[in-house]
């Protein structure tokens, strides 16, 4: 399931593939320690602080603040039918970070770091084979 | 037991269609020997920094061994991505201080332009962590780039400040016969070229090179030559995470911070008395960055650093005084090493027309990707 992430996908199998199933449910999930608590997103399925293998999904609202960004205007084998697109890194309300592209509802002009964001689940509809992703917009939009 | 630098080699970096990758590894290693005044029964091993993806020939260490005819002593290979050369230098350093062995021989070669562009795009693809990240696209300027846009945003670095890296970089690469590029830019050249991935344009990046240099690393009783010698005093290492997602912040690495720290307290020496150093400027940002990481100046002061022209020959410390990796060229696994042999070079006062005037101390810092490895060495001439 995890091939579905990405519109290239480098690892089609990990610990947490349902992160997939949830994600085209519409879904962003992060992970949370059964033993010690320790939530993170993106998603784990080993705690890096006890060491334990007992997670459970735990949902992110996507609500959150621009980190970073950069437009890339030179792009690898997959992405260059894109042409120019923006990517962006995200500090989710609930802790961890996420990157994703910008979406249209945030002009490059009006970027601005630490401005307000909403994370939105989308799949790839002029793609066949199920590929999903996320787009960083602009509060309230979907 | 100091340990210390007995001979270096430097090879012609750029675009080496007349050479293989061991080809390229015995031109240095010619020059290194010659350097050192020695024969090869001298040496008791090999450390080949090189990175595999790049090459057609799989396991590169064998090939090089022999073809530098050092069959039957023992070689291996090191790989920590760009910083593969002073992991080499590390990895030598660590075998002489064990005792195991005297005399290593420390090669790093690396052929670039073997791969096709379509190979080079793949590749390019995947630098960054793959599972989250490389699926949006992500490429290696664009990292840089994310830094860069952290940086600006925290503490007023500009655009003109970047690329005044570049400038610096290549009026130095113009004076390094050894270097891809020998040609002056100006400021208003930089600011027109492409933009990569933004803020950083064609004239941030550094340039995908072929090339090598070799060293040779003794113990102090195989030392041969006192008054050449340069003592390899402190050598720091440190990683941070693969995944910028889990960094603290994107305005520095913390992994040359630390690497920086260790080095300095080892060879007890303080980051105001290093007066020539290679650092990895692989993007201009990096080059600011590393100003900070290493105490050069504090945290977000780097643009100013340059502005004032605190890096350039005559200023503070004398930085990338070779050209750097901007304008002589990045051939990733030679990198590391090449550093090492202009700063000895430069300790010893043999540098020319670059000649950092008084320098006694000097330092290399090498990163590995985003700072996922670092490697910062100082060097010392009694």
């Amino acid at each position: 399931m995890f091939s579905w992430f990405g519109k290239v996908s480098f690892v089609p199998y990990t610990k947490v593939s349902d992160f997939a199933v949830h994600l085209r449910e519409g879904r962003l999930m992060g992970s949370e320690c059964s033993k010690c608590g320790f939530a993170t997103f993106p998603p784990r399925a080993d705690c890096p602080e006890c060491r334990s293998a007992d997670f459970t999904y735990r949902q992110v609202s996507g609500r959150g603040t621009l980190f970073t960004w950069s437009r890339i205007d030179a792009a690898p084998t997959g992405f260059e039918d894109l042409g120019t697109y923006t990517v962006a890194v995200v500090d989710l309300e609930e802790g961890g970070r996420l990157l994703g592209w910008l979406g249209d509802s945030i002009a490059e002009s009006d970027i601005q770091i630490g401005m307000s964001v909403q994370v939105v689940p989308r799949i790839f509809e002029e793609i066949e084979p199920i590929k999903l992703y996320y787009t960083v917009e602009a509060p309230a939009v979907d | 037991m100091r340990i210390g630098v007995i001979g270096v080699g430097h090879g012609r970096f750029g675009r080496r269609s007349d050479a293989t990758v061991q080809e390229l590894a015995f031109e240095a290693y010619r020059l290194a020997l010659e350097d050192a005044a020695i024969e090869p029964d001298a040496i008791d091993a090999s450390v080949v920094a090189a990175v595999p993806e790049y090459h057609k020939q799989r396991s590169v260490a064998g090939v090089v061994q022999e073809y530098l005819n050092l069959n039957p002593r023992p070689t291996w290979l090191t790989e920590v991505a760009c910083a593969s050369g002073s992991a080499a230098i590390r990895t030598a350093w660590m075998a002489i201080a064990s005792g195991l062995h005297e005399v290593v021989l420390v090669v790093g070669c690396q052929k670039m332009t073997e791969l096709e562009t379509a190979e080079i795009l793949a590749l390019m693809g995947r630098v960054g962590e793959v599972q989250w990240e490389s699926v949006f696209g992500t490429t290696f300027p664009s990292y840089y780039a994310m830094f860069a846009n952290r940086h600006m945003h925290l503490y007023g670095t500009t655009r003109d400040n970047l690329l005044e890296v570049a400038v610096k970089n290549h009026h130095y690469g113009a004076l390094n016969p050894k270097a891809m590029f020998r040609k002056e830019i100006t400021l208003d050249k930089a600011r027109a070229s492409d933009s990569v991935a933004s803020p950083l344009c064609v004239y941030d990046c550094c340039a995908n090179a072929d090339g090598a240099a070799c060293l040779v690393l003794a113990a102090e009783h195989r030392v041969n030559n006192r008054d050449r010698v340069v003592w390899l005093d402190g050598v720091g290492a440190a990683s941070s995470s693969m995944s910028v997602l889990r960094r603290p912040d994107l305005v520095g690495l913390p992994s040359a911070e630390e690497a920086a720290a260790q080095a300095y307290r080892q060879a007890r020496v303080t980051a105001a008395e290093v007066r020539v150093a290679e650092v990895h400027d692989c993007f201009t940002i990096a080059e600011i960055m590393a100003y900070e990481d290493l105490g050069f100046c504090a945290k977000g002061q780097g643009g100013a650093y340059i502005n004032e022209r605190r890096s350039y020959i005559g200023g503070e410390v004398a930085v990338n005084v070779d050209g750097g990796l901007k304008a002589k060229g990045h051939p990733i696994g030679a990198t590391g090493v090449s550093m090492a042999t202009e700063i000895v070079t430069q300790l010893r006062g043999d540098a020319g027309e670059r000649q950092a005037p008084g320098a006694d101390i000097g330092l290399t810092h090498n990163v590995g990707g985003i700072g996922q490895y670092s490697f910062v060495h100082l060097f010392r001439r009694d």
